[in-house]
Formats: structure tokens, sequence, C-alpha cells
């Protein structure tokens, strides 16, 4: 291969977000015709790369190269017109317009006096839109068209330039598996059309079928280059997805009281939004001090579960606790009969101090008892008492986790949901969070909903696993079986 | 080519509509005539409002600053030397589109409600300017203009038709082309826009650029047929807040929908004249309804109902 050959070629790329970097030196080559995978867990810097490739994040050091030309620092419309083309993950086409216009869009010259459509644009267009497989939809409108289809209008637009580098982020994200396999086959054929690709995604299975070779992140930097074997072989990749040798404390089912009739029942709970089905036939059951874990990758549907039993998202199916059905409560009488949540992205007052957020937390809890609980707080979460008159939009992404657990804390719960709590963080502080779990489970009666896509952090804390997949519950079972059933997966 | 545009249906029913209105000199009053002139002319405000709301997602809180640049400029250049009125009037549009410029490329880097805010605190500094420099602008009692277009009503009236029916036209197609296809995309999603290759702040500019010309041009062409300008009817912020409600209860993104609500609310106040205050209450109230009601807008209702049969 020569050098020519090289559509993009990425070296010792940084990008610093205030104090915090979130790539660190990062260097690949991505020749044409090939495929390369871009994997790492959440926050480990890798949609900060694509960004920084496009031109929306422009890089603080390093060298992005499209085609041989340096392009760091360049707008991303010059970047685009270059030959960089991106499949966005959230598709936002235009709603009034048809398909098709969408697609011209695509194909549209960068002119101010373009006032009469080219002919020979709309033909394109419509090749375009045959070969994504749009061709059938090509005068409807993007409400009336089914989810898949709406990321085919985006794969469209993408590839209508025709560019030479075309950056997928998530591409099989919310899609069923025959969807998926159709998609992974039109990757292929950008593949074939000679274009060089880069497929961002959170782990090597789900790309491991389409890609040439893989590149790994975690935490800013790489960990891991090689074919798709090499990767999953890899000790770095194993620990940083799987955790070392995992030493669990689970407790079995029998041995919570309520064995027989659990705190929590979920059962054949479903959940739409619009046509997209978040959740299909899911039913699991949590007992009184019992840890549970939800693992499931990004859009799985762990979110829409929780927001389901904390009444949050109109729901199909039953919730029940303690035998007493939750449909019609609303979210406030949920929360106060005691299942309080810790949202995903901490939803804390970025504009009150750490100390408000907790006293609106305890606002219904008598004066002593609210003295006494934050007491207790203080003790769980020592920095938050130093931080104590600090607004928590100041407070480092760790701090801030660490005050909405508090802030959930504080309302007394019977039944604590935390939504991603290690989304983003650093593993030092990942630790801090994960030694208070453990003494929430060591020295209280509370029980714990978590939903996590760290693998790592979620078994170690949990008394039985359930993994979400695509709307569904794949796998329940003991943390200790994990790695042995189900860890392939999430490497 | 010409025969498809004239086909697709809001272009031949605006044509009809157009045609039945420049029939109403022959059989109603010239006062009415006098209201649907200056309806006329707010329509064109809308309508260029609409073109930055609707299509480039930029919400212009000051499009008197537009209109008022275009109709102070215009008063003054007559009063103080009598060019021909057509230079008085293209001076006026040449000085809304530079203000425009000028305002724009600040306003436009910021994210969010600045910019809405920086349109805003423009009509300030306008109005501010024209009140200090009262022997220029003649102040607050306002700037009486030596020349009018004509003393006829009708010819008023018909040239202000017309212009609205050319502005419309030109805004319409404009919004119907690739440019207005860009536009919208670079409004609802900039980082999209920007990887498919487009130029986010030329495009949005652009529309700026047109919006402050026909806001200029409408100013300048009303001061000429008022005989005089004040703060009143060109700048205050009323006045931009009823050129917003125009466009908004006509439909947003519709460019035509803005000129109907510009002429629709024009016609409510004067229907309801006689109660008085209270009339302006109740047409607050109808645009508050459609709003809320029919987001879509007056026109968005006639759309509504015929995807329902």
């Amino acid at each position: 291969m020569s050098a020519a050959d090289v559509y993009l070629e990425v070296k010792g790329l940084f990008k610093r977000f205030r104090g915090l970097t979130a790539v660190k030196d990062v260097s690949f080559s991505i020749k044409a015709g090939e495929i390369l995978g871009l994997i790492g867990p959440n926050g480990s810097g890798k949609s900060t790369v694509m960004k920084s490739i496009l031109g929306v994040e422009p890089p603080d050091g390093g060298s992005v190269r499209v085609n041989g030309v340096e392009v760091a620092g360049w707008p991303p419309h010059k970047i685009a017109q270059l030959g960089v083309g991106m499949v966005f993950q959230h598709s936002r086409p235009l709603h009034r317009q048809t398909v098709l216009e969408n697609i011209v869009l695509g194909l549209l010259p960068d002119k101010l006096l373009d006032f009469f459509p080219d002919p020979a644009i709309e033909a394109r267009a419509r090749a375009i839109a045959e070969r994504v497989g749009l061709g059938a939809a090509l005068d409807r409108r993007p409400s009336t068209l089914p989810f898949a289809d709406l990321r085919r209008i985006e794969l469209a637009k993408a590839i209508a330039r025709n560019p030479k580098v075309v950056l997928v982020d998530e591409p099989f994200a919310g899609l069923t598996a025959r969807e998926t396999a159709a998609f992974a086959k039109l990757i292929g054929e950008m593949r074939d059309d000679g274009r060089a690709v880069l497929v961002v995604d959170h782990n090597v299975k789900s790309v491991a079928a389409l890609v040439d070779r893989i590149f790994a992140m975690y935490v800013g930097e790489r960990i891991a280059e090689g074919t798709v074997q090499e990767v999953m072989q890899n000790e770095t990749v194993r620990r940083v997805y799987l955790g070392g040798a995992l030493e669990t404390a689970a407790r079995p089912e029998s041995a919570f009281r309520d064995a027989q009739k659990p705190f929590l029942e979920v059962h054949n709970l479903n959940v739409f939004y619009g046509k997209a089905q978040a959740l299909e036939n899911v039913s699991i059951h949590v007992h009184q001090g019992e840890f549970v874990a939800i693992v499931g990758l990004n859009g799985a549907g762990k979110t829409t579960l929780f927001n389901a039993i904390s009444g949050l998202a109109p729901y199909v199916g039953e919730i029940r606790r303690q035998g007493q059905s939750l449909r019609g409560k609303t979210a406030a009488s949920i929360a106060r009969d005691g299942i309080v949540q810790s949202p995903e992205g901490r939803e804390l007052f970025t504009e009150m101090t750490v100390r408000e957020n907790l006293d609106m937390g305890g606002g219904r809890l008598k004066e002593k008892d609210r003295v006494e609980r934050l007491e207790w707080l203080f003790d769980l979460f020592p920095i938050l008492k130093e931080r104590a008159n600090q607004t928590a939009g100041t407070l480092s992404g760790g701090e801030q986790q660490m005050l909405a657990i508090a802030r959930a804390l504080m309302m007394k719960p019977d039944l604590l949901i935390l939504d991603e709590p290690t989304l983003g963080l650093a593993p030092r502080i990942m630790e801090q969070i994960s030694k208070a779990l453990e003494r929430l489970r060591q020295t209280t009666p509370i029980t714990v909903l978590l939903g996590e896509q760290n693998v790592t952090f979620a078994l170690p804390h949990a008394d039985r696993v359930y993994v979400l997949e695509h709307a569904r519950i794949v796998w329940e079972g003991d943390p200790s079986r994990f790695a042995s059933e189900v860890g392939e997966r999430y490497l | 080519m010409l025969r498809r545009i004239l086909l697709f249906p809001p272009v031949w029913i605006s044509l009809i509509v157009v045609v039945a209105a420049s029939t109403l000199p022959l059989y109603v009053s010239g006062y009415i005539l006098g209201l649907l002139t200056i309806a006329y002319y707010f329509g064109v405000f809308s309508m260029a409002w609409d073109l930055l709301f609707g299509f480039a997602n930029e919400v212009n809180f000051g499009p008197t600053f537009l209109i008022g640049l275009g109709a102070y400029t215009a008063g003054i250049l007559d009063n103080l030397y009598q060019p021909p009125i057509f230079v008085c009037v293209a001076a006026g549009a040449f000085a809304a589109v530079t203000g425009g410029v000028a305002l724009a490329l600040p306003a436009l880097r910021m994210r969010g409600p600045y910019f809405g805010l920086m349109t805003l605190v423009a009509v300030l500094m306008l109005q501010n300017f024209v009140v200090v420099a009262a022997e220029l602008t003649g102040g607050e009692i306002g700037l009486t203009v030596p020349d009018v277009i004509s003393i006829d009503d009708k010819v008023n009236y018909w040239i202000a038709l017309g212009f609205m029916t050319f502005s419309g036209a030109v805004l319409y197609g404009l919004s119907r082309s690739p440019v207005g296809l860009i536009l919208q995309a670079s409004g609802q999603d900039a980082v999209q826009a920007g990887a498919l290759g487009f130029n986010l702040t030329k495009h949005k500019l652009a529309a700026f650029i047109v919006s402050a010309f026909f806001s200029g041009l409408a100013g300048a062409l009303m001061v000429f047929y008022l005989g005089a300008a004040s703060v009143g009817t060109f700048i205050d912020v009323t006045v931009g807040v009823q050129v917003i409600i125009g466009a908004v209860i006509g439909g947003r993104r519709t460019i035509l929908g803005a000129a109907i609500g510009a002429v629709f609310l024009i016609a409510m106040g004067e229907a309801l004249r006689p109660l008085g205050d209270l009339a302006t209450f109740i047409v607050s109230g109808m645009a508050l309804f459609v709003v809320l009601a029919f987001p879509g807008g007056l026109l968005g209702m006639v759309k509504g109902a015929r995807e329902a049969t």
C-alpha cells in the first residue's frame, strides 16, 4: 500500500476540556477500502476523536490529515467539502420535506445563488435512495417512516457527496437483528466503494463482523490496536471491559426475607417511543435489601425501564411494589413512597450549592432527621462536606455524581435506582463511588437497582445481574457466572 | 417549468387572491383601502421576519431595527435633499442591509437567546438615537417628509399590493429553492449541516441580508405613503411585536402565512375598534389562542384540515 492510499491519518491527537484531557496522543490511519472500528466505553474519548476529525471540536494538538491535507482547526464545512462524511447516530431529518428532498439536501452545492434545483441532482438522489433501500419511500415524510429508515436517510446524506472518509457513529444502536445485518451490509458497501470508514461503537462484539481492524480506547488513550481476535485477547481490554478476577460477594436469592414475594416486581413490561420499541416483555424482580444490576449497552433500554418504574414513562404491563400496583401513581408519589431515582446525567440544580441540593432532597424530613441524615451522608461522601457551600455546577464530574446519589439518599429511599453512575468518570473516582456503595450494602437495609454498561463496576456490588439487550432481558443470574456465560458480549 | 410552478396550489391560490384584491378599489371605500395599504406593508415585514425565524431558526426580536433604518434613512434623505423618491427608497433599503449586516455579524456568533437579545438592544439604541438626534430625525414629534408617492388612495393601494406580491414571490420562491433547503437544515441542526459541507454563517447572513432588504424597502415605501415617520409607527417595540405575532399566527415557516397573519391582525384591530382599548386585548387573546391551539398558525390550520379529509 502506498502512502497515497491513506485517506485518513490522525497523529498525536490531543483534546482538552477545561481541566480534563479527553483525548491523549491518539494516532491511527485508515486506508482506502478499509474499515476501522474505534471502540471504548462511555467517556473513553472516542466521540471526541470523531468530533475532532469532523472539525466540530477542533483539536488542541496533533494532526488530522484527510487524503494528505492537514485539516486540524478547519471549520466543519471545509472538512466536509474536502471529503469527510458523517453518519449521525441520532437522525434529525427535515420533517416538512420528503425523503427525496432530504437526500437532495446532501447533494446541494454550498452556494448562495442556487435558486433552481438541478435535475441531475434529483436523479442522483434517487439513485442513492435506491442503493440504501429507500427507493419505495421517496415521496414520504420522515415522520411516517420506521426508525431504521430514518437511519437510512442519514446514511444516504453522508455518502451523497461521495466522501473519501466516512465516520459512522454507533451504527446499530436501537436496530433489530435483521436491520443490523442490513446496515452492516450497507457499511460494507462503503468499503467496496473504496472509502475509508471509521465505525465508532462501545464494544468489539457489535462491530466485530464488520471491521478490518480495531482501535480500542480507554479514558482518552489507546489501549489496544489490531485485528478483532488480537483486541479481544488483549489483557488491558479484558480488564477494562470485564474487570480482573472478579471478587463477587453475591447473596443468594433465598437469603432474602421476602424470597417468595419480592419487594419490586416488573411483569411483561412493554414501552414504545413512537415507532421504536424501547422495552419488550421485560420482567424483573428485586428483593428487599438486594442489590440488582441491570447491565446493557447504550440504547438497550435501561433508562426506559427505570423511568417506567419511577412513573416517568408510559408502559404496558405491570409494576408492583410489595404486591401493590404502581399504575396510575404520579412520579412524585412514587418517589415520596420510597422509590427514588438518581438519574443518568445527574440532573442537579447546578446554580444551587451542594448543601442546598441536599436540602432539596431532604425537604420532607423533620429537622432532626435531616441533620442526622446529612451527617451520615457527609460521612459517606466526605468530599461533599468540604464542598458544601460551592455551587453544584462547579463540582467535578465525580463529585457531581456523588452529590446526585447523596441527594437521592436524602429522601430515605427504600429502593434506590442508580442509572449509569459511572458515566464519564475516571477509574479513581469510580473506586470512591464503589466504596460508598459497598458501605451502603454492608451497613443499611437499602435496596438498590443499578443500571450500568460498565460491567467491571456493576458486578462486584451485585447480588444478581440481568442483561438487557435490544429492549429484552437476555440473561439473568449470579455475577460469578457472568464472565463465562455472557462476558464475550461485553468485549 | 413555469407551468409546474403555476400549477402548484399555493401559487395559483395566491394569484387568484391577489387578482381579487386588486379589484377592491372598484367597490370599497378609501378608508378601507388605506387600512389595507398599511396591512400589506406589514405583510412584507412579517414575511421578511419569517425567513429568519422560520427558516434560519434565528429569533429576531428587532424587526423594527431594520424597518426603522429603512424608513428614517429614506425620510431624512428626502427631507434634506429631495432627490427622486426612488433614490430615497433605494437608500433606505441599502441602509437597512448595511445596518443588518453590522448587527448580524457579531450577533450570529452568539448562541441561544443572545442573538435575540442583541437584536432587541439594537431596536432600543435606534429608538434612542432618533429621540436624541431630534434635529435630523424629528425626534419624538416625528419626521414629516415633503414628498409622497401619490395622493390617490387607489394608486397607493395598488403599489402596496404589487410590492407585497413581488416580495412574497421572491421570499416564497427563495424558501422553496435549494438555498431555502440549506437554510432550513442550518437552522435545525447546525452540526449536521456543517458536516454536510454547508457554511452556516454564510447562509444565515445571506438570509439576514434578504430579510433586511425587504424590511427596509417596505419601511421606506411606507414613509412615502404616510408622508411621515415616527418612532411609534416604525421603531417602537410594540410595532415589532405586531410583526412577529402576524408571522406566528399566519404560520411559521410558510412565508405566505405571515402576510395573511399581518393582514388579519390589522383587519381585526380595525373591526374591533368600536370596543376601544378592549380591542387590543381581544386581538392579543385571539393571537394567543391561535398560537396555543394551532402552533402551525392559520395556514397550518388549513393544511391540517386538508390532510385530515
